[in-house]
């Protein structure tokens, strides 16, 4: 990650989504996304329950491609380039998965340790700092030998987070991380994001539903519509909710009250 | 200030290069016992990540250590806030997880308790899934009959090819074998009792029951297992329907209903490679080779076949259950209870196997 870098080009764009499709065979999600994601934005994906929010986040993380349509990083795109390219995009990505998705047979400082081990030459004892350091940020210290199993949904879901960022990747995504998560956790984790952002310039997507969340980071924001099967907004959550010229966003970043 | 230190940090500090070491600021500290304030300069620092960050909460150990204060004012902007965020919770303490690995004989000990602990649970199910069985025949446990049919279709047909073949495959290594043998005696009829007896008094049920230990006992293992991940078991208790009406009985039911049909199912197969090998190899007539193995066998053959076969079918759907049911919470655990579920139903199919014969033997069957 450099830091100089993205001061140097601020609002630079980041991820261009370009005119994406995004199907299961033929059964198609969403259709006609186009959207930019900036250097340092905190882009937030919204919409109703099954509008394919979390499918977005696959394709934004290269697990899935695009039906049509293509998905560009610092104006690469990711499916057209050949695979150590793909290889090398990807490790500027990090993901932590809707139900946290921590490697069971794992101890939660060896699942924070992989990527480190795999993708850094730092000594086991180096890892074992940085390990410690980034189970303390989503405030598990101490939590270093507990697996998956013996910590609860909430602990196994900011252990997912620590494990997105552990090679500190120019691109976080998280798929809903502060449901499940008490207030203040679930506050700790806002201050945070907005902490990566500005300290080390991290591009965030974030899905989520919770509305205090999504005024308090959110500076960029895709809406996908169920019904109609395509994007109705996209901008600043914050202008969304009052001046976006389609109701259903309005109602929705009001919670439905007018 | 003579009781100040300044570091002053320059050029890359990522991870993904090379980190320094804190022995020669804990050296400066130690060597110079007047020091009381630490200070930073990285005006000089291009670029940086976590690896900024770890270096100096490990400096900012040192200091506390020594009672020396540190003023990060020097530093790029959020260093300080984020080390603060990551300090914002206290570390865990006394969380029972750095405590000395029990010497051997302990481990011995706490792993052979483990063991014997395990029959009274054994015991408990092999309790409940009676009591469901009888519940069952009353008309009274909670299940689905669509769930039976299609585990049925599942254990039953779905088994078919699997069990042909190996079963076509041993009867005619026992057909090969043995008239190798009788060969040398001229009593290459005899063939047919060899592989009507041997097929049908132990070798249809013993592969059969080994097939599906690995087919279907593995399988309902790693179904209740992920279900018991999922909370899905606990979701049933919730509701007020025991599981083990809802998910073990049918899986019980479907294994013991299907099991006899495929023995003989088995067993048949098994003949009819004998049958192929005695007239293309060794020269015996069809008709000749079918009157023998009807004259070697008859019911009560069958019915030691059939009765072994069925005894498997309880044992597999037991063991496959029983540590469906006992699985853990995750990923793992379903690994384990699955192998463990194989590995236990053909170690009490072997053992089955043995008694059985032994008391058949006695009894004259």
């Amino acid at each position: 990650m450099s830091v100089t870098a993205t001061q140097a080009t601020p609002a630079a764009a980041h991820i261009e989504v370009k005119d994406l499709t995004m199907a299961y065979g033929s059964f198609v999600i969403q259709h006609d996304l186009t959207f930019t994601i900036n250097h340092g934005d905190i882009f937030i994906i919204m919409g109703g329950s099954g509008c394919g929010k979390s499918t977005l986040l696959r394709h934004l993380n290269g697990l899935m491609a695009p039906a049509k349509g293509a998905v560009l990083y610092d104006g690469t795109s990711y499916w057209d380039s050949p695979a150590e390219e793909q290889e090398r995009i990807k490790q500027s990505f990090g993901m932590s998965f809707q139900s946290g998705a921590l490697w069971s047979s794992l101890t939660l400082a060896e699942n924070v340790a992989l990527p480190l081990g795999e993708y850094t030459t730092l000594s086991p004892a180096e890892i074992s700092e940085i390990v410690s350091f980034k189970l303390s940020l989503v405030g598990l210290a101490g939590f270093e030998d507990f697996y998956p199993s013996e910590i609860s949904g909430g602990m196994q879901k900011r252990a997912a987070l620590a494990r997105a960022m552990a090679l500190d990747p120019d691109i976080l995504l998280f798929d809903e991380p502060s449901a499940g998560l008490d207030p203040i956790s679930s506050r700790r984790l806002d201050d945070l994001i907005l902490e990566l952002r500005d300290s080390l310039g991290t591009t965030i997507a974030v899905v989520t539903h919770e509305l205090a969340s999504i005024f308090t980071i959110g500076n960029n924001s895709v809406f996908l519509d169920p019904e109609t099967k395509t994007m109705i907004a996209t901008g600043d959550p914050n202008w969304l909710r009052t001046d976006c010229p389609d109701e259903k966003v309005r109602t929705f970043l009001n919670r439905g009250e007018t | 200030m003579p009781d100040g230190l300044q570091l002053n940090l320059a050029g890359v500090w990522q991870i993904k290069g090379k980190l320094p070491a804190t022995a020669e600021v804990e050296q400066q500290l130690q060597s110079r016992p007047e020091i009381k304030q630490v200070t930073f300069n990285g005006t000089d620092i291009t670029d940086w990540d976590t690896g900024l960050l770890t270096w100096l909460s490990k400096v900012l150990a040192l200091c506390e250590a020594q009672n020396i204060t540190t003023d990060l004012a020097g530093l790029p902007e959020g260093v300080g806030r984020l080390i603060k965020l990551a300090h914002e919770v206290p570390p865990k303490k006394d969380t029972g997880k750095h405590g000395k690995e029990p010497p051997l004989l302990a481990r011995v000990g706490e792993s052979t308790l483990a063991t014997y602990r395990a029959i009274p649970a054994m015991l408990e199910f092999l309790g409940e899934v009676t009591l469901s069985i009888g519940r069952f025949f009353l008309g009274k446990a909670q299940y689905r009959r669509s769930d039976l049919l299609l585990i049925i279709q599942d254990v039953g047909p779905r088994s078919l090819a699997i069990v042909s073949l190996i079963s076509f495959l041993v009867g005619l290594i026992v057909a090969y074998m043995g008239a190798v043998q009788l060969a040398q005696f001229g009593a290459q009829i005899f063939i047919a009792n060899l592989v009507g007896l041997g097929m049908v008094r132990e070798m249809g049920a013993l592969m059969t029951g080994i097939i599906m230990a690995g087919r279907t006992g593995a399988a309902f293992a790693a179904q209740l297992g992920t279900m018991q991940v999922n909370e899905e078991i606990d979701a049933f208790r919730t509701l007020g329907i025991a599981p083990i009406d809802f998910l073990v009985l049918p899986r019980m039911l479907a294994l013991i209903m299907v099991m006899p049909l495929l023995v003989l199912y088995s067993d048949l197969v098994g003949i009819l490679a004998g049958l192929m090998v005695s007239v293309l190899a060794f020269d015996i007539g069809v008709f000749e080779y079918y009157q023998q193995t009807i004259r070697a066998l008859d019911l009560s053959h069958i019915a030691v076949g059939l009765s072994k076969g069925t005894v498997y079918g309880i044992l597999i759907a037991f063991a496959g259950c029983l540590r469906g049911m006992q699985c853990g919470r995750s990923a793992q655990a379903v690994g384990q209870a699955t192998t463990s579920a194989v590995v236990t139903s053909i170690v009490m199919i072997v053992v089955a196997a043995s008694v059985m014969t032994i008391i058949f033997q006695q009894l004259g069957i």
